[in-house]
């Protein structure tokens, strides 16, 4: 800055000359240039005024793309942006929806109330006025909290538009609201152990809600609704179908499953009693027990069909083989009869039709106990089964297993499993012979099935399959027929394990129904606790009478939605003559 | 209009009249728009950053804007030469500095551009833009004047410089703002069409290198020529906001799009005026722009000394291409930059910035006894 101050006081010696910083030479040669110096700044306006149309081009461009953008672009632009915007309010839980794109959760923005003390005049006053717009609030609770030494008191949570407007209305100093997102279930019941619910602060606490969380998140951050395996209509079909069973068998409770064999899929799984998810407080803890997935009971006969494909696998015995069932055997301490004893020689066929134990027992203990535990351990009946519900729960196998147990568990006794584990276990049996594990989450269509871990021969699975069918033809299971979509089915009646016994007349009649015959698809499996029985059906409760012509109505009702052709039913007894025939 | 007489002599005065009006008007107009806009950008930039106070932009924003004003009214009051020597500080210091974020800088989205001290960050490259344009206009002026020294050589190392600096944080759109200004100075300064032509090759070459060196440059590009192959959440966030505003946007206040736009209160200022105000706020801007361009090519074009002549048009074409580069962004014309709308962005190292760079501007067109052409 020296030099500056030295410039500015030779200016003001030189007023005039606005070219002091240089010397005489310099401005000599100046003056001499000036022509050129002319003809150069000539030459640059030029430019400049180049640089300025080029300028002038591009600031039109601007101008046209964005009236191109704001005025044409329109429509599909404002309608992502909404739709964003409302998954963000969501705090990036995503909906849930069924197979079919049909909403089942869904979050909802409301107002929760809240009051700063300090501010509120009147405690009595603001109570009194708040009761008359929120009739449900308690006056002298709520006037109580608005006397609290406190910045922040909840009054109400989750209000309405209209709610918050009529307490807007009111206009009372010191209450306001905060924006809440709520999760709503829209069908209430529907599938309400499956979805389980989600804590006041948006986090799932139970079912899929808590089994899928982070996935609900991810869709939500990419603003897309979550879809599961369940299909809505079938879930209400089977839903109903059980409830009209409980009221009719006068049931303590109900649950059903409906399968995919091949993929694993769960499309329907319900537990009676139910409950709103909408409100999971004001419902029985009882209620809210996912009896499908995280009840455990001995399934009875059913096992038979295990038992059969064990021995058939296993090349002990062929469906012509013999077994005395003339007279109760005794296993250990245990003396194991026949209900409807024949008390003759059966075949393994006959042994499963008649759903014989004496029958069973010898079967198995021919096969072994080892032998045994490693075939249900593939049918995943002695693990606790895949699937993103949290509520799943382990089986109960017994730590011993002797002969005894062998005996007892050939005809579903001594463990204890969850109706969607045996559901699993039948699907090995449709699939032709394959474990797989059932799961929540959709299986896309055209994408490769899972590799199932093969647990028996297609040929057993196949023999099976066909004395399941006999039994729905011939057997205890007639009343499981539906027309046309050639069910087979097992029966299972246990008696329930009461005071340190069993009890007779408390049951747990299960039908376990794979459909149809030829191609089979589907697995149902329905369980009724302790029904009852009614003079429609004889005062039997058993499986037969009680959960076979439940689940054979569900097939009905199912099967047209699912797509499943019905067969022409004169091409149905040749069918089963030259399966048990071969 | 303030009443100041023709005839008064004071500094003030002499100062109001010889100064462009109409760019003063224009510059303030910005200001205001910038505050306007940070008043529907700033709640929803705190909001999303959880800063308690919703104004907290808005008050630094008002902060800066007036402190900025205050800059650009002090430089537009200096001559030419006292104008060339605050730019030759300037560009030391900023230099300096610079070269001090490669070294204790604090990185930020992957570039360590800026300096922290006292609860203020400062971003020193943007003030080397400015600088460089004033003196090397003087260095190319100088050249044509037939200057003993190798100015024009002396131009090229100081932009050199500054570029390598540029590329060191890195800074690739800054890189290109001031390589175009750069260029196009020296097209303006008179020097021969091949050199231009040479220049321009080399800065293509230069951007292809880029590509290829830096990730983030590639990144950009791929996802700007196929969006399918990257996220492309702001620019998709910003087109849906000049789609949903319309002819005459939301309303003020009514904008969504700023809750998503993380940058929505600096790079994509733009986009949030289109929203709530529409299409007539973008129109609005960009002409003030159109204006501020207008006038200081103009003004240029009718200068009669070469170094103001230089200096105001690379000045002008400064603030017009950041202008034109942002807003380009902003409608998707170009891949992202990272580049400030001058005046109307949050942002206190733009805002002073671009008040010097106005500032100067302004002290470059003041009419002065015989610096410009006679009209005829």
């Amino acid at each position: 800055m020296i030099g500056g101050s030295r410039v500015r006081l030779l200016r003001r010696e030189d007023a005039p000359a606005p070219l002091t910083e240089r010397t005489a030479v310099h401005t000599a040669r100046r003056v001499a240039l000036r022509d050129e110096e002319k003809t150069a700044i000539e030459a640059g306006r030029g430019r400049i005024a180049a640089v300025g149309l080029a300028f002038a081009l591009g600031f039109v461009m601007l101008g046209l793309r964005a009236a191109d953008l704001a005025l044409l672009d329109k429509p599909a632009q404002a309608v992502a942006a909404v739709a964003e915007a409302e998954s963000a309010k969501r705090g990036g839980r995503a909906d849930i929806v069924d197979r079919n794109g049909e909403i089942l959760a869904t979050t909802l923005d409301t107002h929760s109330l809240y009051a700063d003390p300090r501010k509120v005049w009147d405690a009595g006053e603001t109570a009194k006025a708040l009761v008359t717009v929120l009739p449900e609030l308690n006056e002298a609770r709520t006037a109580e909290r608005l006397r609290e030494r406190r910045a922040f008191v909840w009054i109400a949570r989750n209000l309405t538009p209209t709610q918050r407007q009529a307490v807007f209305s009111l206009g009372l100093p010191g209450v306001g609201f905060i924006r809440e997102p709520k999760r709503v279930y829209p069908r209430t019941r529907l599938a309400s152990h499956v979805l389980g619910f989600t804590d006041i602060d948006g986090e799932g606490s139970s079912g899929l809600e808590l089994g899928l969380e982070s996935d609900l998140r991810e869709y939500g951050e990419r603003g897309r609704p979550m879809p599961v395996s369940i299909d809505m209509r079938v879930q209400f079909a089977l839903a109903d179908e059980l409830r009209a069973a409980q009221a009719e068998f006068s049931a303590l409770a109900a649950a059903g499953v409906v399968m995919d064999v091949k993929t694993g899929e769960v499309l329907a799984m319900a537990s009676l009693p139910d409950f709103d998810p909408n409100r999971p407080t004001d419902s029985d803890p009882d209620a809210r027990r996912n009896r499908a997935a995280s009840s455990l009971y001995e399934m009875g006969s059913t096992f038979k069909a295990f038992t059969v494909a064990m021995a058939l696998e296993d090349g002990v015995a062929d469906l012509e083989s013999g077994y005395d069932a003339s007279k109760p055997i005794k296993v250990g301490n245990h003396v194991i009869h026949d209900y409807h004893a024949e008390n003759r020689w059966l075949t393994v066929s006959e042994i499963f039709t008649h759903s014989s134990n004496i029958g069973s027992s010898k079967m198995a203990l021919e096969v072994g106990a080892d032998r045994q535990r490693a075939f249900l351990e593939g049918l995943g009946l002695l693990t606790r089964p895949a699937g993103e519900l949290p509520e799943i729960a382990d089986p109960l196998v017994p730590q011993h297993w002797g002969e005894a147990t062998t005996a007892t568990v050939s005809f579903g006794h001594g463990v204890a499993v969850t109706p969607l584990a045996t559901a699993s276990a039948f699907a090995s049996i449709a699939n032709g012979g394959k474990y797989v594990q059932p799961t929540f989450k959709v299986h896309p269509p055209g994408r490769e099935l899972p590799e199932g871990k093969r647990i028996m021969s297609a040929t057993t699975s196949q023999n099976v399959l066909d004395l399941m069918r006999q039994v729905v033809t011939e057997g205890t299971g007639r009343k499981a027929e539906a027309p046309g979509y050639q069910v087979a089915g097992k029966t299972g009646t246990a008696e329930k394990p009461k005071n340190g016994g069993y009890s007779r007349k408390d049951l747990i009649s299960s039908f376990a129904a794979i459909f149809p015959h030829d191609e089979p698809r589907y697995v149902v499996l329905v369980l009724l606790d302790e029904p009852r029985g009614t003079p429609e059906t004889f005062g039997y409760a058993t499986a037969g009478w009680t959960a076979a012509p439940t689940a054979g109505k569900v097939v009905s009702r199912i099967a047209p939605m699912l797509g499943v052709d019905r067969a022409n039913p004169d091409s149905e007894p040749q069918l089963i003559a030259a399966n048990t025939g071969g | 209009m303030i009443a100041i007489s023709r005839t008064d002599r004071s500094a003030f005065a002499e100062w109001w009249w010889s100064v462009d009006r109409v760019l003063l008007g224009t510059f303030g107009l910005l200001i205001a728009i910038g505050f306007l806009l940070s008043l529907a950008a700033s709640p929803a930039a705190a909001d999303r950053l959880s800063i308690t106070d919703p104004f907290h932009f808005l008050y630094r924003h008002g902060f800066y804007a007036g402190i900025g004003a205050a800059v650009m009214l002090a430089l537009s009051s200096l001559d030419p030469r006292g104008a060339r020597r605050v730019a030759a500080l300037i560009l030391l210091g900023a230099m300096a500095l610079t070269a001090a974020t490669l070294v204790m800088g604090v990185e930020v989205k992957g570039a360590t551009r800026w300096l922290r001290f006292a609860g203020f960050s400062l971003q020193p490259s943007e003030f080397l833009k400015p600088a460089l344009i004033v003196i090397a206009g003087w260095l190319f002026a100088e050249q044509r004047r037939g200057t003993a020294a190798p100015a024009a050589i002396i131009a090229f190392v100081l932009y050199l410089a500054c570029v390598t600096l540029l590329l060191l944080q890195p800074d690739f759109g800054q890189t290109v703002l001031l390589t175009t200004a750069f260029g196009a100075l020296f097209f303006l300064a008179g020097m021969p069409w091949i050199w231009t032509a040479a220049l321009g090759a080399m800065a293509l070459m230069g951007s292809a290198a880029a590509y290829f060196v830096f990730p983030h440059v590639a990144s950009r590009v791929d996802r700007f020529l196929n969006p399918e192959s990257g996220d492309t959440y702001q620019i998709d966030r910003a087109l849906e906001a000049v789609g949903r505003g319309g002819l005459f946007g939301r309303g003020p206040g009514e904008g969504e799009v700023k809750h998503f736009l993380p940058d929505a209160h600096t790079d994509f200022i733009f986009a949030v005026a289109a929203e709530e105000f529409g299409l007539l706020a973008c129109l609005l801007i960009t002409g003030l722009f159109g204006v501020v361009i207008w006038r200081g090519l103009r003004s240029a074009l009718r200068l009669n000394e070469p170094f103001m002549q230089l200096a105001a048009a690379g000045l002008t074409l400064l603030l017009g291409l950041q202008a034109f580069i942002n807003i380009a962004v902003n409608l998707h014309l170009v891949p992202p930059k990272g580049m400030t709308l001058p005046f109307i962005s949050y942002g206190g190292s733009s805002m002073l910035a671009t008040s010097v760079t106005a500032g100067l501007l302004l002290a470059m067109t003041r009419r002065r006894p015989g610096v410009y052409e006679r009209s005829s």
